[in-house]
């Protein structure tokens, strides 16, 4: 009690008077926050190197993305503020960016799931093998995604002669007597596009998930066998993916960002632009306007849709994620 | 008297999903390793084998042939050859290791120190693991370009220190180190640089080993599209937009470009092979909380 009266004169001390009462509870607060800034400012230093970069080319860019998207701009005369017209003239004149908008979801709606249930799968399967082969396992499945540009050899295994090895396939088989010419056929771009990107999509988010599945307590299987789990199915469902709920969460963030940022091997495998733009997508649009054609505004105006999309999708698949096993 | 003949039975299991659940993880795996497997072959291949109808998948008679028409190739270009090797390493080496220091620098305050902001600032860096580096390459240009770094390394490697999810995974396994040995090297006196650079630095080695393969990933073909804009010198390209110009030679050219592939991926995957348990250790903690 006497502490109490003790210390009342030096918190009203620190009163400016004539001030209000909000005006003085936040100078209070951010007197209090500057002495913890100050007290741990080797945190702050340990820091700023890696924020400083963080913010130029993440941070920055970002907000400057949104508000360029507003404007005209083309990098050598200032930018000219015009408002919602970047917008309109994607979504309403624009008829190539609405195909690339139709191809980015078509391809995001099919890869982005089966790339995250086969992750988990396999990631699954190979957790029940014995370590050596899980170690080689892994290393097969995980390959293609590190092996940088390797991805172009699908262009020899689709080639459009008969010594592409899909084509003298289907052809000694008898399921055509012409070869295809697979990378320049607007009806099959879409779909080979598609194929490599699942090949490639055991990446970052299969490792998380085989690290997860080895963490995963193991008397709960027990746990849940005398409570009645019958099979493997039911395991999975009420004990494995709850208790990997985490790893789930991280590994939507990396298959969505990657199914929806796919350009590279559009444009290396199929060429830029693609025929009848089978193969453009929001990316290779961005590309288009922004390293090419040089209109930073309208370029930034694709950016900020396809930030807003990936933004969504990802929140969606959280809120969804959040359910399993309940 | 009556032997029970007790097998030790896996829990929930029968043997037909069994199988039948392999045979499929025997497929995918084979559709995952095939154009691997043909990437190696024909890198071996003579060049009548490349076109044959129908095309093999192994080699019969291997040759060193497309490695040497290589050394050929490079002979003519007026910057060796040696220069785009180089390059290649430098960048993927440098922008690694500064990578994994500042990431770990900045990830190691994050996790273990409190101080204000701390949980706005991780919560930006979980957002933008949420979209690609291409939502940001035009303000990136205009960055780069502000900062004069305009055909220079730094182009390519400022942004690579600065990747998202190296932190990102450093911070989640760092959270696992056991205070009291924090606190034990506090009370000895430590600065918490001290504590960061000679405590924690060598107990989250499997995270480094995990932050340099992602790097790697980035940075070692990562010429194809961001070097292109940055870099217009030919003595600072890298080895794998000499691979693009190679392919441009066209059919002739295929056994040289298997031959280059197969170099190419060579590396990473060989570290991978090395790092892979202390990645799939680091990878346990990666997980997102709510």
């Amino acid at each position: 009690m006497k502490q109490q009266i003790a210390e009342r004169p030096v918190i009203t001390g620190a009163n400016v008077p004539g001030r209000g009462a909000p005006g003085r509870m936040l100078r209070r607060r951010a007197a209090r926050v500057w002495t913890e800034m100050k007290k741990n400012r080797h945190a702050y230093v340990l820091m700023a190197p890696y924020f400083i970069i963080f913010c130029t080319f993440t941070v920055i860019p970002v907000l400057l993305s949104f508000i360029l998207s507003f404007s005209n701009f083309n990098l050598l005369e200032p930018p000219k503020w015009i408002g919602w017209q970047n917008y309109a003239r994607l979504f309403v004149q624009d008829d190539i960016f609405l195909i690339a908008l139709k191809n980015t979801l078509l391809f995001a709606a099919i890869t982005g799931p089966i790339s995250y249930i086969a992750c988990f799968m396999f990631a699954w399967l190979i957790n029940e093998l014995p370590p050596k082969l899980r170690a080689l396992l892994t290393l097969v499945l995980y390959a293609p995604s590190i092996s940088g540009n390797t991805y172009l050899i699908w262009t020899l295994l689709f080639a459009g002669d008969s010594y592409g090895f899909a084509n003298s396939f289907l052809m000694k088989w008898g399921f055509i007597m012409e070869p295809i010419q697979w990378l320049q056929d607007s009806r099959y771009v879409l779909m080979i596009l598609i194929l490599v990107q699942l090949w490639l999509s055991l990446g970052t988010s299969f490792l998380a998930f085989i690290a997860g599945l080895q963490n995963v307590d193991r008397t709960m299987y027990e746990a849940g066998s005398i409570d009645g789990i019958r099979n493997r199915w039911q395991e999975l469902w009420f004990i494995t993916l709850p208790a990997m709920r985490p790893q789930l969460m991280f590994g939507a963030v990396i298959q969505i960002a990657s199914a929806f940022s796919v350009a590279e091997i559009s444009i290396y495998l199929i060429g830029f632009p693609s025929v009848d733009y089978a193969a453009h997508t929001i990316v290779t649009h961005l590309v288009d306007y922004g390293t090419i054609r040089f209109e930073m505004g309208y370029a930034s105006a694709i950016a900020t849709v396809l930030f807003t999309i990936m933004l969504t999708v990802n929140l969606v698949t959280q809120k969804l994620l959040g359910k399993v096993g309940e | 008297m009556k032997m029970v003949l007790k097998i030790p039975k896996r829990l929930n299991r029968s043997l037909g999903v069994d199988l039948l659940l392999f045979v499929l993880l025997g497929g995918v795996a084979c559709f995952m390793a095939l154009p691997l497997v043909f990437t190696i072959s024909n890198a071996f291949k003579p060049i009548d084998e490349i076109f044959t109808f129908p095309p093999k998948l192994f080699v019969r008679n291997p040759t060193f042939k497309n490695f040497t028409d290589l050394v050929g190739i490079f002979s003519d270009s007026w910057v060796p050859f040696s220069r785009y090797v180089f390059n290649t390493f430098f960048i993927a080496i440098v922008g690694t290791a500064g990578h994994v220091i500042l990431a770990s620098a900045a990830a190691y305050p994050l996790a273990k120190l409190r101080f204000p902001g701390k949980k706005l600032m991780f919560n930006i860096v979980v957002l933008s693991l949420m979209f690609t580096v291409y939502v940001t390459q035009v303000p990136n240009y205009m960055m780069i370009s502000y900062l004069g770094l305009i055909n220079t390394y730094w182009a390519i490697l400022l942004p690579a220190f600065g990747m998202t999810l190296g932190l990102y995974l450093m911070k989640q396994f760092m959270e696992q180190i056991p205070d009291a040995l924090l606190e034990a090297g506090k009370i000895d006196g430590a600065s918490e640089y001290r504590i960061y650079w000679q405590i924690v630095m060598p107990i989250v080695r499997p995270a480094w080993l995990t932050l340099i393969i992602f790097s790697l990933q980035n940075l070692w073909t990562n010429g194809s599209v961001t070097s292109h804009k940055y870099i217009y010198s030919e003595q600072l390209k890298t080895v794998d937009y000499v691979f693009g110009q190679i392919q441009n030679g066209g059919l002739v050219r295929t056994g040289p470009v298997a031959a280059v592939t197969l170099l190419m991926m060579i590396v990473p995957i060989t570290v991978f092979i090395v790092t892979q348990s202390s990645i799939i250790q680091t990878m346990s903690t990666s997980g997102l909380k709510e």
